[in-house]
């Protein structure tokens, strides 16, 4: 019974989902003001619709019924109740229901956090929200759905693939669509404007903190993922250049590039074209990367389903919505009013030039990812593209976009003066570039791409420390007021930067500095790596719910002193007979000491992997201080909503 | 020039779409392998039912015969077990399996279980050594030998009443007419 509600909500919702997705757009445009009334109510109903849904479906896996398909083929009655309910988002089917919830959670924050926008504005976002929801609904309903019975019902469900259940993948999913889905704020934003023609500051102020949100989730959502592939998958690698990972990281440059286009937009009133631009390609990507995870056009270790008729589906549920906002931007743009000029050497000028190197990355990235397709049609041959294509176009290309970055929030808007600009960075220029020559040495290599990465990574500090002194400097006031005066976006920005100097740093330090090696080990046998000592202890049998285990006993010793004792196992997850590996880290600010088991060699000794990773937690700390700058940004006085009085005016204060 | 510039962007997609749609009637996991035209690797390898007896790929010299490589654990195989049953009972071509990386009792129990045994001999590679040999990376996976003992065609996956008449119908024609 519970399934069918569920079930019955979704079609409901679909119906709201109409209403929400014309109604309002056409009472815009024809003025009448009983049907623009609706798109609140009917948003707020579809949210709780969905939820419903959603409820019912986490039900249904917690109570362990069978007797429905994408239940029986996601979980087991031997999995853990917080991997059971994680288990929803497991499969096609379950993502796709929490593509579309995620949805309903932002056009609901819309509903309440839109009050000091012209009423018509409102309805056309909302509107436009509705429609991508019947998008998806309606292949939920037709081809996707979830609450499918299965007569007669499994005694038991196939489990949930092995590699999913772990803390990080309850989370990474939620995350990414969370960023995926919140650049369809701004996106519904831009179509509202291009609609009706206005495109003014508001709707860049309005857009920024809701980009700025769906950035800081796409973040954090590729940071789990990246942790996770670290520790799960037993390689010691945290990047694949796969193409689910390419698929989130493209919408993730688009809406770096869509943020800084914003700032000016919102500042200046220039690039309004452009901001209009990339705020549809940030959302066209997000689809795009659902298209090539779900169709299964591609092979990827994520692709859940090869259905070419789900695919044909997305297709043309891409036509519609890219192709439409595309044409609807080539159509309109041309009429938007340009914006005050700016001089060659400006801050408008530092960002335009990383916006486009930003865009051109994206560009590149998704040429890699569709290369081997586009040969496939083409009858050339399957072909495969990997790192050594992106790390070959990718460095070249963030390597001046970082550089501008040093500079960019130091330049005045308008013209700046490249003699004071000189002045004022040459100390950090100097500072980074005697570090890149020595740093490397001291630590007993140097390599020109090791030279290049700690250079910047070091201009990005040197030249914030430059930049938050420039601030400090004023004479005549205290200090502290000093201190009071810089606002908590630019604290945001500020550390957001410093979070891409400290990536770049741990990914410099980890490539040139790793070492690895694989041996034969017996019980009480000692490798040795990099000053590290890992005596192995023999291996022990271990029980986990839905899994049993050999486990590795290893002590890492460093001069004689015991540091840690890592357990890495080899699982197997016993319903789909499924072999895990499961790595053992020792973590640490300055270095990891990592790992894994591999085959039983007879005799009682086992083949291990075992590496030495030097500031690979720099990588994600990295990622994380660029979202805590996302989340300064965003808690900075003029976003905070007014608790009390008649000035509420949401987010647009 | 502002016009053509601003139509750019659709231009680029439309162009991106045209590829998707003609990619998803393909199937990226049909990776073409190197091993067709080329020799069959020889194997000399237990029989299942009777580990004591070796046999051995040279005695199906002269012959078209398909490569099955099966196992208990793999559920595809148990799917494509009844038309491999129809194929055998046509008597057009002998089928010879791979028992790969399994149990022997496992792997007998099977078979009984499945509803017959199509082939006309099952050797067992417990350490999936000679499946290395192949390339073999997704249960089921069908190699068509030739009489020369060169491989003509490789199926990753179970077989399809479609894919069997489609295709392996008429290379065996073929082939056995060479």
């Amino acid at each position: 019974m519970i399934p069918e509600i569920g079930h019955f909500a979704l079609v409901l919702a679909l119906f709201v989902a109409i209403v929400q997705g014309v109604m309002p757009i056409a009472g815009a445009t024809l003025l009448k003001p009983i049907w623009i009334g609706l798109a609140i109510p009917a948003a707020r109903l579809q949210f709780v619709l969905v939820a419903l849904s959603m409820i019912c479906l986490a039900y249904t896996f917690a109570v362990k019924d069978y007797s429905v398909l994408y239940v029986a083929s996601n979980s087991n009655s031997q999995l853990p109740l917080h991997y059971r309910v994680a288990a929803l988002w497991g499969g096609h089917e379950g993502s796709l229901l929490l593509w579309a919830f995620i949805l309903n959670v932002w056009t609901l924050a819309v509903t309440f956090f839109s009050k000091g926008l012209p009423a018509l504005t409102r309805a056309r976002i909302i509107g436009v929200m509705g429609l991508i929801s019947i998008g998806f609904l309606l292949f939920l309903l037709t081809v996707s759905n979830p609450f499918e019975r299965l007569i007669p019902a499994a005694l038991d469900g196939r489990d949930l693939n092995p590699l999913l259940q772990d803390p990080g993948m309850v989370f990474h999913p939620p995350m990414l669509y969370m960023g995926y889905v919140g650049f369809s704020v701004a996106f519904a934003f831009a179509i509202a404007a291009l609609l009706s023609g206005e495109l003014d500051a508001t709707w860049a102020r309005w857009s920024r903190p809701w980009t700025i949100l769906a950035w800081l989730f796409l973040t954090i959502g590729i940071m789990a993922g990246s942790n996770w592939a670290y520790y799960e998958l037993g390689w010691g690698g945290w990047w694949f250049w796969d193409a689910v990972e390419n698929a989130s990281f493209m919408p993730w440059l688009v809406g770096t590039a869509l943020l800084h286009s914003l700032a000016v937009t919102e500042k200046r009133g220039t690039f309004k074209a452009w901001t209009v631009l990339l705020a549809i390609t940030a959302f066209s990507l997000s689809l795009l990367g659902t298209f090539l995870v779900r169709s299964g056009v591609l092979t990827s270790v994520h692709a859940f389903a090869t259905d070419p008729e789900r695919g044909l589906f997305i297709l043309a549920f891409l036509v519609i919505v890219i192709g439409g906002s595309l044409a609807l931007f080539a159509w309109r743009a041309s009429s938007i009013v340009r914006g005050g000029g700016f001089s060659a050497l400006s801050r408008e000028s530092f960002l335009l030039s990383n916006n486009v190197l930003l865009v051109v990355a994206a560009a590149s990235v998704m040429l890699g990812t569709l290369y081997p397709l586009v040969l496939d049609t083409l009858n050339l041959g399957k072909i495969s593209v990997g790192p050594p294509y992106f790390d070959a176009v990718f460095a070249p290309l963030m390597a001046p976009a970082v550089f501008l970055m040093g500079i960019g929030p130091l330049a005045r808007w308008k013209k700046a003066e490249l003699p004071e600009l000189v002045v004022r960075l040459r100390w950090a220029f100097v500072v980074s570039l005697l570090v890149a020559g020595l740093l490397p040495l001291l630590l007993g290599r140097w390599t020109p791409m090791i030279g290049l990465g700690i250079f910047l990574a070091f201009w990005v500090f040197a030249s914030s420390l430059q930049s938050l002194w420039l601030r400090l400097r004023l004479a005549g006031v205290p200090l502290i007021e000093r201190f009071k005066r810089l606002t908590f976006a630019w604290w945001g920005m500020w550390l957001a930067h410093v979070g891409i100097g400290v990536f770049i740093l741990g990914v410099t330090i980890v490539k040139g500095f790793e070492t690895e090696t694989a041996v034969r080990m017996h019980p009480g046998d000692v490798a040795h790596l990099s000053g590290y000592d890992f005596v192995f202890d023999g291996v022990t049998k271990v029980q986990g719910p839905n899994y049993t285990a050999t486990q590795g006993n290893f002590r890492v010793n460093k001069n004689e002193r015991e540091l840690a004792t890592i357990h890495p196992q080899k699982r197997l997850y016993t319903v789909q007979n499924m072999p895990m590996t499961e790595a053992g880290i020792s973590a640490g600010i300055w270095s990891d000491q990592y790992a894994s088991l591999g085959e039983p060699l007879g005799d009682g000794s086992w083949s291990v992997r075992i590496y030495y990773k030097p500031m690979v937690n720099w990588i994600w700390g990295g990622c994380l201080l660029m979202a805590i700058g996302g989340g300064l940004a965003l808690s900075d006085k003029r976003y905070r909503i007014k608790r009390k009085g008649h000035q509420v005016d949401g987010v647009a204060a | 020039m502002k016009r053509l510039l601003i139509i750019i962007p659709l231009v680029i997609f439309l162009l991106v779409v045209i590829f998707l749609a003609v990619g998803l009637h393909r199937d990226p996991s049909e990776v073409p392998s190197p091993l067709v035209g080329k020799p069959a690797p020889a194997f000399n390898l237990p029989r299942l039912d009777d580990p004591e007896t070796l046999f051995s790929s040279s005695q199906m010299q002269g012959q078209v015969w398909l490569f099955n490589v099966w196992a208990s654990w793999c559920a595809p195989c148990r799917e494509e077990h009844p038309l491999l049953l129809k194929l055998a009972a046509s008597q057009l071509v002998p089928i010879v399996g791979m028992n790969y990386k399994d149990q022997r009792e496992k792997a007998l129990i099977w078979l009984e279980q499945g509803g017959g045994d199509p082939y006309v001999v099952t050797v067992s590679d417990a350490d999936g050594r000679v499946g290395i040999d192949y390339g073999v990376y997704g249960l089921p996976e069908t190699y068509v030998i030739d009489k020369k003992g060169d491989i003509r065609y490789k199926q990753i996956g179970p077989f399809t009443e479609q894919i069997i008449a489609e295709k392996i119908l008429p290379l065996l024609m073929e082939l056995k007419a060479e």
